[in-house]
């Protein structure tokens, strides 16, 4: 495939020719602001935050839906684009709850952090906002619709696994909503617990419920481990604080393998200095269960047990 | 310092001469306002009326040049009024009368009309040192500066010893060190005549031990002190000068001399962090690792060794200052490789007997105040506790002594100089600082209101001086801070460069530049 | 020494100290935004209440001595109210700007707001608006984020001792403020940014020049570069960036910086530092390899070494550069150069 080199502010770059805007910027160290991407996921162009200035074109393009061309010569942060973010962040705010204070997601949240780059501030007003549903049914996940910007990437990475495909839209504008299987509770839905929603959500409206409270992101120190659980080794991070691992959260699926919540209860057993109950779901209701029935593991079980005793620390 | 800087809360009087400890050691100046709340009495003895004068319970407004005679005339007053430390003198000092005989000249009537302040201002003070429990001195470049440097530090300890104060807490001789390393600089034989550790170049013994820890010959005659450089410099003698982190051409007395001597040489090497004023003169300049980008150890004035940690990596091709002197070593044929700093730490250690105890782990957490001899040493909190280093504490007779240069007819200010709070020595760091180019912007003179009035010299205005040796223009600065016939400049900055005026007169012992005096002439500047 | 118990539990402690130092010693973690060790005991944010078995009303720990046989309660339901009210009382008053504010990640109100589970201020009425004081070059004060600990009047009076500020008006209308609220520009201010570095919330921030979140960056701990105090501080780093500097308390320095220490940092990714060696070539300054720069010094050591021998050579070694560094410069010169000619400015 060929390359082509273009002009991002002031940088030349070159690189293959199927290659998005965003994805060059990339390269040279030009980080374009973006909700709604991911390069794991299907193209959405839904959040337009990525737009960004091409020289001789009209509009404003989403960078992450634009492919490279010849001699392109692209501005990303241009007075033009700057204002239409902060336009795009402002409105966003306006329909968000302003609870930085205490959210979970604070400090690792992509519109607390794109409102302190572009500067952009809650504000009062009348207007309506988005209702304050939240789904506390399952143990593991929480979703908080009053805080979804709908950026569809839950949506995309659920249907990424094939016989997943829970969350879906639902409504139509200013009422659209992530549901789960039509609209069901997620503890009623057919969700299976993996928490690849809560991975790729941008802000606080899929967090990991077991989690919440125990720590602020900025006052533990997370380390990657490698899940034990089968031989492909999804990606897990332990959080410790003050010496102390309490908390497990899913990272990233490995290569062919969708991420799932037996992993991510076998890394929590190995590693948490006090593991929380494990609850499983039987006949659509999340119940209590043994370490044992949760790892389904009853063979082996002991064995681990053993092995933890010897002190596996995290990588 | 003999003593530590914590102990300055503990004291129940604090002497404070030629030091402006606020602005150019501002936490040291905190623990002194702060023992001053807790009651401690402070004595200050300065030309210009600094900050802690407002503290002071005696305030001493000396001519520059007459610490001796302060010093002896508070000794003077001290011994007739019967008030030393008759115990200490026996038991652990030596020279007692020969030193009185002198003291006994210095009458606070005739001190007082030297130093031109009142008599009995010297008298209170020397009553509130000598009957303080716990009294330290501190002092700074208002003590060296001079001709007669070392003497005033000489009289420094005569009095410390007068008293008793050596060798216990909250009291003692301390010179405030300037630099963040001046102290660990000398430490690790930075001078002409110490090998690390103080240990004389001429010494047959010494010489022995470093040639076997360094398997090579060195030389025992001792070398040339910085301005004895650059006078062989000027003269042709020395060729060949490697400068690092250093900027004569900015903090040097007569920079027009140093210039000449810099531009003399056949090669001029200088390694830095920027391209100052001196390394505009080089052939060649490396360039070096800032403190943000490096390990090591800086030992602070009170002696403690702590750690300088690497926060960043070096700026570009920069490289920190030790990998450049092993690399360019190496190349000279010395072999030794160093992979990180405190394998010369281990190397120091050997070498220097003070140095003996401190490692890197047993300075992780805290600092370790040497004489640190062994590994086990806790350290020194100060010195000469149980006995006096050399043995018996000497008392130097010593007599005042005019500065080099005094003001005359067509030289008629005396002109000191010293440092702002805002900057730092030749500025080329706190020079880069907007907010404190905001706060002190330039060069300027302190100028009495009277002096001011009578040469119709305004606030703000530019006005010229000029030395034997140079002329500059700064702005003017009328305030009650210094006499009539003084002159104040901070020497910090480059332009309107207060060194082009001063006296490279040294102290004959201390090979120290009188910086703090040298005679001027001033006139207004028609703008 | 005396026996206290502390939720349930027995200790002996010295009985010359308060409970909240006891209960810090166990390792009982209590609030507090008003108290520093440092610093007399104010009991002015109420924060750090206990309830002590027999005594009708709650009580400040930070004030009160431990006695004998003293019964403590540090975390009761009773004791639980009254903090999650007075946090909702003070955070009813206080901007709710966590989104953007730059003191997120590091505020003891946000912290204990979280610990708490003070979501938002409930108690609705007039909130504080005063301008922010923006006159100093270094840092700024924003009134309406004060929560009148005190701490920064304190340390300015206690520790520093320059007693720029102060408390002024009652109540509601409770300022800190310079003489006659002039602004700090105008006032006794040292710059030395002690007070920021006190206060618990967000009301004295260093200006900065590099937008950062402190969730971003790394602390690395150091001496300071400028005078022979020997300060100890932390840099704040952020990617090969030094973005800020916060005092840490050694035994030289307890705790404080003068201005330099604390904010004059700059200089250290400033554009204008030297980043690869120069060679002057017909009086001008040539970009050069390491390679070359040494190559050359080599070759005039030898040459003038073989000329005019070892004296004709001298070297200026640096108080501002580390122990090691000194050491190997003078045995450059001694053991290799073979030259006693070494010298630093201790005398400038």
């Amino acid at each position: 495939m060929g390359n082509v080199t273009i002009t991002i502010d002031g940088q030349k770059v070159t690189v293959p020719q199927d290659y998005y805007i965003i994805q060059a910027a990339k390269e040279i160290g030009i980080d374009i602001p973006a909700l709604c991407y991911d390069p794991n996921l299907e193209v959405a162009g839904a959040c337009r935050l990525c737009l960004v200035e091409v020289e001789g074109w009209r509009k404003l393009e989403t960078s992450c839906s634009t492919k490279v061309r010849e001699g392109m010569v692209i501005y990303t942060e241009s007075e033009r684009v700057v204002n239409m973010r902060k336009e795009i962040l402002q409105l966003l705010l306006d329909n968000h709850p302003n609870d930085c204070l205490t959210c979970q997601k604070a400090g690792e949240c992509l519109l607390q952090q794109y409102a302190y780059r572009y500067d952009v501030k809650f504000r009062e007003h009348d207007g309506a906002r988005r209702p304050n549903y939240v789904d506390t049914s399952s143990p593991y996940i929480l979703k908080d619709d009053s805080k979804c910007i709908l950026c569809g990437k839950c949506v995309r990475t659920c249907a990424q696994v094939h016989d997943r495909k829970v969350l879906a839209f639902a409504g139509r504008g200013f009422d659209t909503r992530i549901v789960a299987d039509g609209d069901f509770t997620l503890e009623e839905s057919s969700c299976v617990s993996c928490n690849r929603c809560v991975v790729v959500c941008p802000v606080g409206a899929l967090v990991d419920r077991r989690l919440l409270g125990k720590t602020r992101v900025w006052d533990s120190q997370i380390k990657g481990v490698k899940c034990k659980a089968c031989d492909y080794g999804c990606n897990f991070e332990v959080i410790s604080k003050k010496g102390k691992n309490i908390a497990v959260r899913a990272k990233a699926p490995s290569q062919g393998r969708p991420l799932c919540l037996k992993g991510r209860l076998t890394t929590e057993f190995i590693y948490l200095d006090e593991p929380e109950t494990p609850y499983k779901k039987v006949n659509g209701k999340f119940v209590e269960a043994s370490w044992k029935e949760a790892l389904e593991l009853d063979g082996i079980f002991e064995k681990l047990v053993e092995e933890e005793k010897k002190g596996v620390g995290a990588e | 310092m003999t003593n530590s800087i914590e102990e300055i809360l503990d004291a129940d009087a604090i002497f404070v001469i030629g030091s402006n400890t606020t602005e150019n050691h501002p936490v040291i100046g905190t623990f002194m306002k702060r023992a001053v709340k807790n009651g401690a009495k402070l004595i200050v003895a300065d030309p210009r009326r600094i900050e802690l004068a407002e503290y002071a319970d005696v305030f001493l407004q000396i001519k520059p040049g007459t610490n001796i005679a302060l010093l002896n005339g508070m000794m003077n007053v001290i011994i007739n009024n019967d008030l030393h430390d008759k115990k200490f003198i026996e038991e652990r000092t030596e020279n007692f009368e020969e030193f009185k005989e002198v003291i006994m000249d210095y009458t606070p009537d005739r001190v007082a009309e030297i130093c031109g302040v009142k008599e009995e201002d010297i008298i209170k003070a020397a009553l509130i040192y000598a009957k303080a429990e716990r009294a330290g001195i501190y002092y700074a470049m208002g003590i060296t500066q001079h001709t007669t440097g070392t003497h005033s530090v000489m009289s420094i300890s005569n009095l410390s010893m007068l008293c008793g104060n050596i060798g216990k807490e909250s009291a003692g001789v301390n010179p405030l060190r300037g630099q963040n390393n001046v102290q660990g600089a000398c430490d690790m034989g930075g001078l002409p005549a110490d090998l690390p550790g103080y240990q004389k170049v001429f010494n047959p013994e010494v010489q022995e031990k470093f040639e076997r820890l360094w398997d090579t010959k060195i030389p025992s005659k001792a070398g040339l002190t910085i301005p004895e450089i650059f006078h062989a410099a000027e003269k042709g003698d020395i060729k060949f000068i490697y400068i690092m982190g250093e900027n004569p051409m900015v903090s040097d007395p007569d920079i027009n001399h140093v210039r000449k001597a810099l531009t003399n040489l056949d090669f001029l090497v200088v390694q830095d962090i920027f391209l100052t004023e001196t390394a505009e003169l080089a052939d060649v300049v490396l360039p070096a690792a800032s403190f943000a980008e490096k390990d090591g150890t800086f030992t602070n004035t009170e002696r403690r060794v702590q750690r300088v940690r690497k926060a960043i990596n070096p700026l570009g091709d920069s490289k920190p200052d030790w990998q450049i002197i092993m690399e360019l070593m190496n190349r000279l044929g010395c072999n030794k490789k160093y992979l990180h700093p405190s394998e010369i730490m281990e190397e120091i250690r050997t070498a220097v007997p003070q140095y003996g105890g401190i490692t890197y782990h047993r300075i992780e957490e805290e600092g370790i105040q040497w004489p640190c001899p062994d590994i086990n040493h806790p350290g020194t909190k100060y010195l000469h506790k149980d006995r006096i280093a050399r043995g018996k504490g000497l008392f130097m007779a010593i007599d005042h002594r005019e500065s080099a240069e005094v003001p005359d007819s067509e030289y008629p200010f005396i002109l000191t100089t010293g440092r702002v709070l805002y900057h730092y020595h030749t500025r080329t760091m706190t020079g880069r600082v907007e907010g404190l180019n905001k706060l002190s912007p330039r060069s300027y003179v302190e100028i009495n209101e009277v002096t001011a009035n009578k040469l119709g010299i305004s606030n703000g205005e530019k006005v010229r001086l000029t030395s034997r040796r140079g002329s500059i223009i700064t702005w003017a600065k009328v305030t009650d801070i210094v006499d009539e016939n003084v002159l104040f400049m901070p020497f910090h900055f480059a332009e309107g460069a207060a060194n082009y005026l001063t006296n490279t007169k040294l102290d004959s012992i201390a090979k120290i530049p009188e910086l703090k005096v040298a005679a001027v002439k001033m006139e207004k500047v028609g703008s | 020494m005396a026996e206290i118990t502390i939720n349930g539990k027995k200790y002996k402690v010295e009985d010359n100290i308060t409970v909240l130092e006891a209960c810090r010693k166990i390792g009982i973690d209590i609030p507090t935004l008003c108290y520093d060790d440092r610093l007399e005991p104010h009991a002015a944010c109420r924060l750090c209440l206990v309830e002590i078995v027999g005594r009708g009303k709650l009580e400040t720990s930070c004030s009160l001595k431990v006695r004998d046989g003293m019964i403590i309660e540090t975390h009761s339901e009773r004791v639980i109210r009254a903090r999650k009210d007075i946090l909702n009382l003070l955070f009813s008053n206080h901007p709710n700007d966590c989104l953007t504010c730059d003191k997120s990640g590091d505020c003891k109100l946000q912290d204990y707001c979280f610990e708490y589970g003070i979501e938002m201020g409930s108690y609705v009425g007039e909130k504080k608006n005063y301008p922010i004081d923006d006159s100093n070059p270094f840092y700024t004060y924003d009134p309406n984020k004060c929560i009148l600990c005190g701490k920064c009047v304190r340390v300015c009076s206690e520790l520093q001792c320059t007693d720029a500020i102060g408390l002024e008006n009652r109540g509601f209308n409770t300022k800190v403020v310079t003489p006659f609220d002039m602004g700090l520009a105008t006032s006794k201010c040292v710059s030395c940014g002690n007070c920021v570095a006190a206060c618990p919330v967000g009301a004295l921030m260093p200006k900065k020049k590099e937008k950062y979140r402190y969730w971003e960056i790394n602390k690395v701990r150091t001496t300071c570069s400028y005078c022979g105090v020997g300060c100890q501080m932390e840099l704040l780093v952020k990617g090969n960036k030094v973005v800020g500097v916060e005092p840490y308390k050694g035994k030289a320095n307890n705790g404080l910086l003068c201005v330099k220490g604390r904010f004059a940092y700059s200089f250290i990714n400033h554009p204008d530092r030297l980043k690869t060696p120069l060679i002057k070539k017909n009086g001008k300054f040539e970009e050069a390899s390491w390679d070359e720069a040494y190559r050359l010094i080599v070759n005039k050591v030898k040459e003038i070494k073989g000329q005019y021998g070892p004296e004709a050579f001298a070297g200026l070694t640096s108080a501002r550069c580390t122990n090691e560094e000194n050491y190997l410069f003078q045995k450059l010169f001694r053991a290799v150069i073979g030259t006693n000619n070494v010298d630093h400015c201790a005398r400038l």
